[in-house]
């Protein structure tokens, strides 16, 4: 099983869906014994969720849908 | 169902997810409707070329960061690369904890992450210079895989790698200067050369 450091040295990896299965069983396993390591997996995985939600809230602009849909006719070819 | 139809219901779902990307591109809303724009053009013209049953969204990514790349940035990329301050690992999470362990649960770390607005998270990104600021907006905010964004940046896995790394960092010193300069978090009393 991986120690502390070798844990968080795959952290980024962990979260990022990067670790073949077998790895992590591994890291799964440790975290379950290490409340330290577990408690900075839990904050990025916490901190992941918040960017990929606060980061994505931008509504389009208004009539940009059609903006977008005119460019497929074929007269916005000269645009 | 024609060419066009097919583009159009299955393209414009992703119009959202691309345009808020673009927006942390090119940190200006009318370039990021142009980029928007452009890259369903180009998409469109070249949607022939697309191999059914491969990712679209992934194709139209890739379509927008290299127009973004080559176009609105195309004086910036002769420049070397901007380098990071070196931050410390664990960063945020560090500070976070230490605010007041015997009190804080890791429960109430999170409710921390919570009190950031979102023009603080989207300001903490915009503030990455580009060469970490793309992979991590298309990591982070897109979800796309390290050899996906390798293969949109054209570099290889382990420059990805290394560039989601220290921006995270850097992304993660940004939020906590956010954080402080609301008074989030209180600086814990130090003695002055003590280090640390």
């Amino acid at each position: 099983m991986p120690n502390c450091q070798e844990t968080l040295k795959e952290l980024e990896l962990f979260l990022d869906s990067e670790l073949p299965n077998a790895r992590i069983q591994e890291i799964m396993a440790h975290l379950t014994g290490c409340n330290d390591c577990q408690g900075a997996f839990e904050f990025h995985a916490e901190l992941r969720t918040i960017v990929r939600t606060k980061a994505k809230r931008d509504q389009l602009p208004d009539g940009f849908t059609d903006r977008l849909l005119a460019c497929f006719e074929p007269q916005s070819e000269s645009e | 169902m024609s060419a066009k139809e097919q583009f159009t219901s299955e393209a414009m779902q992703y119009a959202p997810q691309l345009f808020s990307t673009a927006l942390r591109m090119t940190r200006n809303r009318s370039d990021a409707e142009d980029l928007v724009q452009e890259t369903y053009v180009k998409g469109w013209r070249s949607f022939h070329t697309f191999q059914e049953g491969t990712n679209l969204r992934a194709w139209l990514f890739r379509i927008m960061t290299n127009t973004y790349i080559n176009k609105y940035n195309a004086k910036k990329r002769k420049g070397t690369e901007v380098e990071l301050d070196d931050v410390e690992e664990l960063f945020l999470y560090k500070r976070l904890g230490s605010i007041d362990q015997s009190q804080l649960s890791s429960s109430a770390e999170d409710q921390m992450l919570e009190l950031f607005t979102d023009d603080e998270v989207k300001g903490a990104l915009e503030s990455l210079p580009e060469d970490f600021r793309i992979p991590v907006l298309l990591s982070d905010v897109d979800g796309f895989s390290y050899k996906e964004i390798a293969e949109m940046l054209e570099i290889p896995m382990g420059t990805v790698m290394s560039r989601l790394h220290r921006g995270r960092k850097a992304m993660q010193k940004m939020l906590y200067e956010f954080a402080r300069e609301r008074g989030l978090i209180v600086e814990p009393v130090t003695v002055e050369g003590t280090g640390e």
